[in-house]
């Protein structure tokens, strides 16, 4: 491997190279010329040079809402930057549907679910269900996949049962709504449970939400992460791909077939 | 006026068959009984604390009966009893029954027990009326708020960093402020006690932190010289218990919705139709104004498609509502902005199904919801997409519009995504104030056709309810595309058929209306 060129980069305003940032934030003070003072250190402190106050407004008594623009002073070597991307083949529907059938022989078990105290079903839905979203069906929509949406508030042990007990090839977590990263304690401690069970090599883990991202989700014990944007075809693409795609050709192990 | 052409045959007609729908259910209702209610029943009866174990007293009382098989009786029955033997109070009936050796003979002397009741029952009406009074005179030293009323959300998890942030609320203009329910909560069957300061993606809804989040708004109508309403959610499995603490606590407002639970938190039907009902009517009393949960259809079904299960809907909860004895006035419908806003013309179908329910509920206090669905992390963007949404919502003059948050699809609001929030929908409601009075839609235009086609496709999927019944509508997918059986969902071990004998005297006076 050759070493890499450096490439920094800043952000770009309207010409190469001159840091244009905008910030907008809260200080806990009422608005006043020391405060406008305050919000250009505090903007200072984060690396503007030049910031211009532009908005100061009383957005609560004692509190004050401001917009700063400054350039800054920072650049980032983007070639030393390591991230795992979650590339997945596009099939299309039709491609898939074959796919399964040919290699896989049978149908894809997917079992998912929002858990912990998670209500919000809008991703998991929009994932599973035929309907899908925006045009792009659902897995229940395809003939290879079997799938199983539990719905809200599941526990972690309620969800490792009923993987275990259909036989899941995938199981997907969906966490929408969170507060002090209960989303990453809730999702490691099912992954814990699959490994104390000796259940964890035998399935797809794949966590999905507005906070999560493939590096997130490695991280916390899960095969992949699908953040924002996330269509129901890239869910399929992927399980298809790790369950009967090119790679499963070269190592890694297909999933044991099932009667 | 931007009238849509409406029929007030097909409405006259929605709303007959919403009745017999309605009607069918409340046959239903009649004859059952809830863990539920009976538990709101004992807490109107002055039934409070917590045992040992934290668990509340109404619920270790009722959850003892039930195992017993007598709670077709009622509770009412058995408190009645202890106090006509000789209990000095009503909780102290309610510890002997809960935490004495034996549960005891059902009561032999029926009248006796009633008797005992009759000045409790009294009292607990009187609580409700005195609360509604404290809350009309309130209002009264203050100018009636413009609507649409600017509605915000706070859900900090902790009620103190809560009041806080509801009298930030009220500094940058909001008239309503409801606090957002730990999301767990709905699926609790017993109701969190004291104040509480943690809980994920909302704070708990209990009696004390209804205190609390009153003292806070109390003090900012003041400091602000604007009546500042406060909201919480009755819903979930202990609907009617919350409605109860609600009203005596002097809440304006509560999401209260006779399908919500059923459809999107797995309710049990019948739980849900009878909870409803008993809440609905303590609602009634308080004189508290409900919302209606329609716009979470439009979160799984498409908003484009499936526009007039909204409508539907509403006149089902219009009619359930009638029948607990709310007047059109305290029913805030709900519906919303979310069609896609990629597709051609989507503003002018927005703005056609907004104008439309304006005109079908014209004295209902309408609750107008914000986009979510197709809100992403472009917050630049978001902001916009609620510019138009409260275009629509001044235009077709709604009465409570939640504000949209460009943070939607984000995290909970911070302060300065309200402040934002509000300063945007005050300069849209004030610069197009009159925007509605001026307009006239195009003959046979888009916005014309598409107000007929909903309410004729409404129209439609009610006679289908009415054919099929709701409970089988509800269990094929009829709402929100979700599918929910009669006997499915959780809380359905707490229906009870009433036996000959059920008393409920409470229940009996809310029915039995003012006066």
């Amino acid at each position: 491997m050759h070493p890499t060129e450096p490439k920094l980069v800043t952000a770009y305003g309207d010409r190469e190279g001159d840091g244009m940032v905008q910030m907008s934030f809260v200080l806990p003070l009422p608005p006043s010329a020391k405060a406008r003072e305050g919000a250009k250190r505090f903007a200072e402190a984060h690396g503007l040079t030049e910031p211009l106050v532009t908005t100061m407004e009383e957005a609560a008594a004692g509190y004050t809402y401001f917009v700063v623009y400054g350039r800054s002073s920072h650049s980032i070597d983007i070639s030393r930057l390591e991230v795992s991307e979650l590339e997945t083949h596009t099939l299309t529907h039709d491609e898939i549907e074959e796919r399964v059938a040919k290699r896989l022989g049978r149908r894809i078990v997917v079992v998912g679910a929002c858990t912990g105290s998670d209500a919000h079903t809008v991703g998991i839905d929009a994932v599973l269900n035929y309907k899908g979203y925006a045009g792009d069906k659902g897995l229940e929509s395809y003939k290879c996949f079997e799938a199983h949406n539990l719905g809200a508030q599941v526990e972690n042990v309620e969800l490792a049962a009923r993987a275990c007990a259909l036989k899941a090839d995938a199981i997907l977590v969906s966490q929408v709504v969170t507060q002090r990263n209960c989303h990453k304690d809730n999702a490691n401690a099912l992954v814990e449970l699959l490994r104390a069970q000796n259940h964890r090599d035998k399935v797809l883990l794949l966590l999905g939400g507005p906070r999560i991202d493939h590096k997130l989700a490695l991280e916390l014990g899960f095969d992949a992460g699908f953040g924002p944007g996330t269509k129901p075809s890239d869910v399929a693409n992927f399980l298809v791909q790790r369950l009967c795609g090119e790679e499963t050709a070269s190592g890694r192990p297909l999933a044991p077939s099932k009667g | 006026m931007a009238k849509v052409p409406v029929d007030a045959r097909v409405v006259d007609s929605c709303r007959e068959i919403a009745a017999n729908i309605a009607d069918d259910v409340q046959r239903f209702i009649e004859g059952h009984t809830t863990v539920g209610v009976e538990r709101t029943t004992a807490r109107a009866y002055g039934v409070e604390g917590l045992d040992d174990q934290g668990a509340p007293l109404v619920n270790v009382l009722v959850d003892r009966c039930h195992a017993q098989g007598l709670l077709s009786h009622g509770i009412a029955l058995f408190l009645g009893g202890a106090l006509a033997n000789g209990a000095p109070s009503v909780n102290d009936a309610a510890e002997r029954l809960a935490y004495g050796r034996d549960w005891g003979p059902l009561p032999s002397d029926t009248a006796g027990a009633k008797k005992a009741l009759v000045a409790h029952t009294r009292d607990a009406i009187l609580r409700i009326d005195a609360a509604r009074d404290q809350r009309e005179a309130t209002k009264a030293k203050f100018p009636a708020a413009r609507t649409p009323l600017k509605y915000v959300i706070v859900a900090t998890g902790n009620i103190y960093d809560d009041a806080l942030q509801a009298k930030a609320a009220g500094f940058a203009g909001a008239d309503i402020v409801a606090v957002i329910r730990a999301t767990a909560q709905s699926l609790l069957d017993f109701v969190p006690h004291g104040p509480t300061t943690e809980g994920f993606g909302g704070t708990f809804a209990t009696q004390e932190n209804f205190r609390i989040v009153r003292r806070a708004l109390d003090e900012a109508s003041a400091a602000y010289g604007r009546y500042i309403y406060q909201t919480n959610y009755s819903s979930g499995l202990c609907m009617a218990e919350i409605a109860w603490m609600a009203a005596v606590e002097r809440l304006d407002m509560l999401l209260n919705d006779a399908m919500y639970g059923i459809l999107f938190r797995d309710i049990n039907m019948c739980r849900t139709f009878v909870d409803q009902y008993v809440s609905r009517r303590i609602v009634a009393r308080s004189g508290i104004i409900i919302n209606t949960g329609e716009d979470n259809y439009l979160t799984t079904a498409d908003a484009v498609e499936k526009a007039h299960t909204v409508l539907t809907s509403q006149f089902i909860n219009e009619a359930f509502a009638k029948r607990a004895g709310l007047a059109e006035e305290q029913m805030g419908l709900g519906h919303a902005y979310e069609i896609n806003p990629r597709i051609e013309d989507s503003f002018l179908l927005e703005i056609a199904q907004a104008q439309l329910i304006r005109q079908i509920f014209d004295r209902h206090p309408l609750k107008w919801m914000p986009p979510t669905k197709h809100k992403t992390g472009d917050i630049f963007q978001s902001h916009v997409h609620d510019a138009m949404f409260n275009l629509v919502g001044v235009a077709t003059g709604q009465s409570i519009e939640l504000l949209g948050m460009f943070s939607e699809a984000i995290h909970n609001p911070l302060l300065m995504d309200r402040y934002l929030s509000l300063k945007s929908a005050e300069y849209i409601f004030n610069t197009a104030r009159h925007l509605g009075d001026e307009i006239e839609w195009k003959r046979g235009g888009i916005v014309e056709t598409r107000a007929r086609q909903v309410l004729s496709e409404a129209h439609d999927l009610l006679r289908e309810v009415e054919r099929e019944s709701i409970w089988e509508a509800v269990a094929k997918g009829a709402f929100a595309d979700v599918k929910r059986k009669r006997d499915g969902g959780k809380g359905f071990a707490g229906v009870v058929a009433k036996g000959p004998t059920y008393l409920n005297p409470f229940v009996d006076a809310l029915e039995k209306g003012k006066g």
